[in-house]
């Protein structure tokens, strides 16, 4: 059975289609790449699965279960956890604060209980700092774990994102373009981290992203947007090969173009 | 001083003093500011007082506006609500201070809630306006519901007691009030080490974000004005204890105005920094007093300057500290600390 069943999504703003009609079905612990030129519609229907736009029309449907008029932090608490394509880091917090900001849902504390500290509150916080620092261990930042966010180099906080959205050990994980403005050590890091995140934690990835080699490279299926609609759904070996495809990134084969003009 | 610091356990390393020297020096102050009363006049007592109660409502409104990012200017109104809470209940009720403070608190908890539900909607200036009307609306209806707050003309509160004891003068209300601010500073402290602490300052820096990685915003917004609003409202009991009669006009914008100075000054975001705002507000002034009253046998008119010269300095020190240290005077203190830590070899 998918993880993800996404079905008929339409969401347009004030008469701007931004999406019209979309639908794909993700497998579970595979990676999804979704692609398409620029303001095909990627981050917004992102942001639909992840809870922050609500489409018109469609349903998304999650482990079984119809996510389509939840919140989003509703949406996280069944283990759905994103990034975004313009960090939103929390930057005046450290790395672990934004770590630990990704177990606030598993956490139990409350107020009394936070306030007191001694007791409940220690064990708690000691226990998910334990669970942050495995993560830590895993995307190799122990030597900034106690620096402030906004201080960071871009490629580290792009780092950080990912480490933030796995201490949350969401079941479906949206990356919306991890790489973009890396360097190619810095993409390489990223890919082996993204593949080792689906391959040993068992996580299903949705990611959006422009880099052709990574999305071919990494990839279990891809699903092709243009102007907010789908054109091409499969594997990257035969969305590669397909015509609607090529046109949409190349323009119109040459003898097409002459044909018509 | 901190070579060779090293941290086994996660509860080491999450403590509240990162030395051992430093909690040496933290038992030192508390045990200095217990012997307070047996080596200050009653003059300083009575600013002492004042001071513990300011830091009480700055660290309320700092967890507010400094952790959580919403900008209040309710705090008169919300201090007005903890002191006439507590002007009905220990001196119509009669009811004992142990019971007396923390009502006021959730009372006053309960009211800032109120207020705090424009936030789902408002940030930033926009909320600063509407809590502005909240102090207004409070304001309003304390002048007006004169059978319980005796409108204009005031209220007067009974001492403080507790069964056969009772706290009748400033040095006894000390004893009280000294407590209450050390447990309410360690309690913002573990607050902010704790789930809700976090999700406070995640709300402040990325609303957004914090939403997507499953904080209920709007219910954390809540429960900031609630906490803060406990603080706030404790602190007005205390003043209530302290003034003794109290009135519409102890509770002026401008004292909302002072508390945000308190907390700029001292440092937005920061519990250290609430108490260090609280005692240069508070304490400016008295120390201005005694400048001029020294000054005044050479130049007489500085008595009439007097208010005017308390206003100016007041101002000058907010600009001056927004230019050379916008992060207050907490960051600051850090600096400092900081550049001791490795001394003498600061390699």
């Amino acid at each position: 059975m998918s993880i993800l069943d996404v079905r008929g999504i339409i969401l347009h703003f004030r008469g701007v289609a931004a999406l019209s009609d979309v639908s794909f079905k993700v497998e579970p612990k595979t990676i999804h790449a979704i692609i398409g030129p620029n303001g095909a519609g990627k981050t917004s229907l992102l942001n639909c699965i992840s809870g922050v736009y609500r489409p018109q029309h469609g349903t998304i449907t999650f482990d079984g279960i119809d996510i389509s008029r939840r919140s989003p932090s509703a949406r996280t608490k069944l283990g759905i956890a994103r990034t975004f394509q313009n960090i939103a880091l929390f930057k005046g917090m450290s790395v672990l604060d934004n770590l630990l900001i990704g177990r606030h849902v598993h956490q139990h504390t409350g107020v009394m209980g936070g306030g007191i500290y001694w007791g409940f509150g220690q064990r708690e916080e000691i226990e998910h700092r334990a669970l942050c620092e495995d993560i830590i261990d895993f995307l190799e930042i122990q030597h900034i774990r106690k620096h402030v966010v906004g201080t960071l180099a871009y490629g580290l906080q792009k780092r950080v994102e990912l480490a933030r959205a796995l201490a949350l050990a969401p079941r479906l994980l949206l990356l919306d373009e991890p790489m973009a403005g890396m360097n190619a050590e810095e993409k390489e890091d990223m890919a082996r981290f993204v593949v080792e995140t689906a391959e040993e934690r068992g996580t299903t990835i949705v990611m959006i992203e422009h880099d052709m080699g990574v999305v071919m490279d990494l990839s279990n299926s891809v699903t092709v947007l243009n102007f907010g609609e789908k054109i091409a759904d499969g594997p990257p070996e035969e969305v590669q090969r397909s015509k609607e495809v090529q046109e949409a990134y190349l323009g119109e084969p040459a003898e097409a173009a002459e044909l018509s003009a | 001083m901190r070579c060779g610091d090293f941290r086994e356990t996660y509860a080491e390393d999450m403590a509240l003093f990162e030395t051992a020297f430093a909690r040496r020096m933290m038992i030192a102050f508390i045990a200095l500011m217990v012997a307070l009363p047996w080596l200050a006049s009653g003059f300083w007592l009575d600013i002492a007082l004042r001071v513990l109660i300011a830091v009480i409502a700055a660290v309320g409104l700092n967890i507010l506006t400094g952790f959580t990012g919403q900008i209040s200017l309710g705090n008169a109104a919300f201090l007005a609500v903890g002191a006439y809470a507590t002007a009905v209940l220990a001196g119509r009720w009669n009811l004992p201070f142990p019971l007396v403070i923390p009502a006021a608190g959730l009372i006053t908890a309960l009211v800032g809630m109120v207020f705090g539900v424009p936030s789902l909607r408002l940030k930033g200036l926009y909320l600063a306006v509407a809590t502005l009307a909240a102090h207004f609306v409070i304001e309003f209806g304390i002048s007006h519901w004169e059978s319980v707050t005796g409108g204009v003309n005031g209220i007067s509160i009974p001492s403080p007691k507790a069964g056969p004891l009772v706290l009748a003068n400033d040095r006894q209300l000390y004893f009280l009030a000294l407590p209450v601010a050390a447990s309410l500073l360690l309690f913002a402290r573990n607050l902010f080490r704790t789930k809700v602490g976090k999700a406070f300052v995640a709300i402040r820096d990325q609303d957004i974000s914090s939403e997507v990685m499953g904080v209920n915003v709007f219910r954390y917004k809540l429960l900031s004005f609630a906490v803060s609003s406990f603080y706030v409202g404790v602190a007005g009991s205390l003043l209530a204890y302290q003034a003794r009669i109290i009135s519409p006009e102890n509770f002026p914008i401008s004292l909302a105005i002072d508390q945000l100075g308190m907390i700029i000054i001292g440092g937005l975001g920061s519990i250290l920094g609430s108490v260090f705002g609280a005692v240069f507000i508070t304490m400016l002034p008295e120390l201005l007093r005694l400048v001029t009253s020294a000054l005044s046998s050479t130049f007489p008119e500085l008595t009439t300057l007097f208010a005017s010269v308390k206003m100016g300095v007041f101002g000058l020190a907010i600009v001056l500290f927004l230019i050379f240290e916008p992060d207050g005077m907490a960051a600051r203190w850090h600096t400092i600390k900081n550049y001791w830590k490795l001394y003498p070899f600061s390699y």
